[in-house]
């Protein structure tokens, strides 16, 4: 049987992370259908079509679908459910509210946040913030599964041409409404697909320093990050946090300011390719991931780094 | 109104856990054990809820072998009214806890099951969605403020984009984020008159629940070290390097 992949989107577009889940989809089957549940989502349902992975698109449409609340996704995705072996989504905040709903209905033990596909039954998933991996089996007749999207490339996006077929909406669970979505719009690379991420913790000591770290930002056209603690404390917004509660991402470069180290951070960043990490305590846990360490005051580290990357006659972006 | 909390005896945030060297799961003997964090927000926020004259009683409940207990009685030591204590043994996949705490919710007709979002140990992130699904009540899941309207719940989400509100009628689940408020400590009379708060003990078996696990562990190992790196003398190497070395700038 075929495996269901969830669409996330926007209802203008598709949300970035739908690729990565489209590859380790195809990776458990070649067979891979896609539903796409919205309203005026006609374009978002145009550029599922054509990732050449996707042989078969469901697209259904309501008003109610307009804000992607698990409780009216799930009983369409449950009846579609018949039909396939696997359904699958990213494991960010959208497919870890949505993905157990369904997996419950379906009376499935989920395996959430895999991060490599063995075989379409035997996956690997981080344990304990990322400090043990653990080789799950899932012996249940429909596998709800959510992947860590960090850990699948995202699959073309472009040449496939799918045939869209309607499905009819289910009806509206009015016991929960929404209000409103505060999303904080930058021009920056997203945190969770950007080739560099510059992080501050609580070293950075208040939300002013942050510039300091914006500058850099923008000099490589990096994302920013954040440890928990500095946006318990205020200095940034919560969609920056990366770690074991937050996001997980795997930069190519990730500059690590003022972030001491702790366990639950490094789950979030520790598979990075290349570590900096700039701290005035020699024996913070962070330098024992870091390939570059910087043993310094960071507030006399950082206007030198932007110093030396202006000399720079190129940076690559 | 009636809240129930769920809470989960894990190993403690703070320790660095081992691999058994077998690969069948994680040394737990003589390791420090505590309550999974965010499941002390969500105990916290209930008895500040209580405390506003909004509930009249907060129920804790664990789901799991003998020691689970020190976390209910925990909670009873920061203002928990009483507790429940399912006791099963071995290992417990989210799937199962929500059965047991479905059957739970039949009895006691809280209008509110408040838990941790996600669980610091195996990370699954599964067992609120799941609760909600079986009882077909609405789910607020990460929850970093909570707003007690009537028979509304007015809760602000934190999501990937930034923040999100919804409104759900009662009753209905909530799990929590560690921004949702601060936990308080337990004082020592507390943590004495604790001691004489009900806890009921139930067998999973009483309840008809079948807990065993439907997924296989085959195998649990440590993942690939990184590479120790170096020290860099200044800013000034440390650029150089991420030019020429690492080629990533």
């Amino acid at each position: 049987m075929a495996v269901l992949l969830i669409a996330e989107h926007n209802n203008k577009e598709l949300r970035p992370f739908t690729l990565n889940a489209a590859t380790a989809a195809s990776q458990i089957d070649s067979d891979v259908h896609a539903v796409i549940i919205g309203q005026n989502s006609s374009t978002a349902v145009k550029q599922l079509s054509e990732l050449p992975v996707v042989k078969k698109v469901l697209s259904v449409e309501a008003t109610h679908y307009e804000n992607f609340t698990a409780e009216n996704y799930s009983p369409v995705i449950v009846k579609l459910a018949e039909n396939y072996s696997h359904i699958v989504c990213s494991a960010n905040t959208f497919g870890k509210n949505l993905m157990p709903r369904i997996a419950a209905h379906l009376d499935t033990s989920q395996v959430s946040d895999i991060i490599k596909v063995i075989s379409p039954d035997t996956f690997l998933r981080p344990i304990y913030a990322g400090n043990a991996f653990a080789t799950i089996k899932s012996n249940d007749v429909k596998k709800c599964v959510t992947i860590r999207p960090t850990s699948f490339d995202p699959c073309e996006s472009t040449g496939g041409s799918a045939p869209i077929e309607k499905v009819e909406a289910s009806e509206e669970f009015s016991n929960t409404k929404f209000i409103k979505r505060e999303e904080i719009k930058s021009d920056r690379p997203e945190l969770g697909t950007a080739r560099i991420v510059v992080s501050g913790g609580r070293g950075m000591q208040s939300g002013d320093n942050f510039k300091l770290i914006t500058e850099i930002a923008d000099k490589l056209g990096a994302a920013i990050g954040a440890s928990r603690a500095a946006v318990d404390a205020g200095y940034i917004s919560n969609d920056h946090q990366v770690g074991q509660t937050g996001k997980v991402v795997v930069p190519d470069l990730y500059i690590a300011i003022g972030i001491s180290g702790a366990i639950q951070h490094l789950a979030g960043m520790k598979e990075s390719k290349i570590i900096v990490a700039i701290n005035k305590d020699g024996e913070a846990p962070i330098f024992s991931v870091a390939d570059y360490g910087l043993e310094a005051d960071l507030f006399e580290a950082l206007p030198q780094f932007m110093e030396e990357l202006n000399k720079l006659n190129t940076i690559q972006k | 109104m009636k809240i129930l909390v769920a809470v989960k005896r894990v190993i403690d945030y703070n320790v660095q856990i081992r691999v058994k060297e077998d690969g069948t799961g994680i040394v737990t003997d003589n390791v420090k054990m505590s309550t999974n964090p965010p499941d002390d927000n969500a105990i916290e926020e209930a008895v500040k809820i209580k405390e506003t004259g909004k509930a009249t009683e907060v129920v804790a409940i664990t789901v799991g072998e003998e020691k689970a207990q020190e976390t209910v009685r925990k909670a009873l030591a920061v203002g928990a009214d009483r507790g429940i204590h399912v006791k099963v043994d071995g290992i417990l996949e989210p799937l199962a806890v929500s059965k047991i705490l479905q059957k739970i919710v039949d009895k006691e007709k809280p209008d509110l099951v408040f838990m941790g979002k996600q669980a610091i140990d195996d990370d699954c992130n599964q067992t609120g969605q799941m609760l909600s699904a079986l009882l077909n009540w609405p789910q607020a899941t990460f929850a970093s403020k909570i707003d007690v309207k009537d028979n509304k719940l007015e809760v602000t989400r934190e999501i990937d984009e930034g923040l999100e509100t919804i409104e759900i009628n009662t009753p209905a689940i909530v799990t929590c984020d560690l921004r949702l408020n601060e936990p308080r400590y337990a004082s020592l009379p507390n943590i004495m008159k604790a001691k004489k708060k009900p806890i009921e003990e139930i067998a999973a078996s009483e309840l008809g629940v079948d807990a065993s696990p439907r997924l296989e562990q085959l195998k649990v190992e440590e993942p690939p070290k990184r590479k120790a790196g170096i020290k860099v003398a200044n800013v000034a190497e440390l650029v150089q390097k991420l030019k020429n070395e690492a080629k990533v700038i």
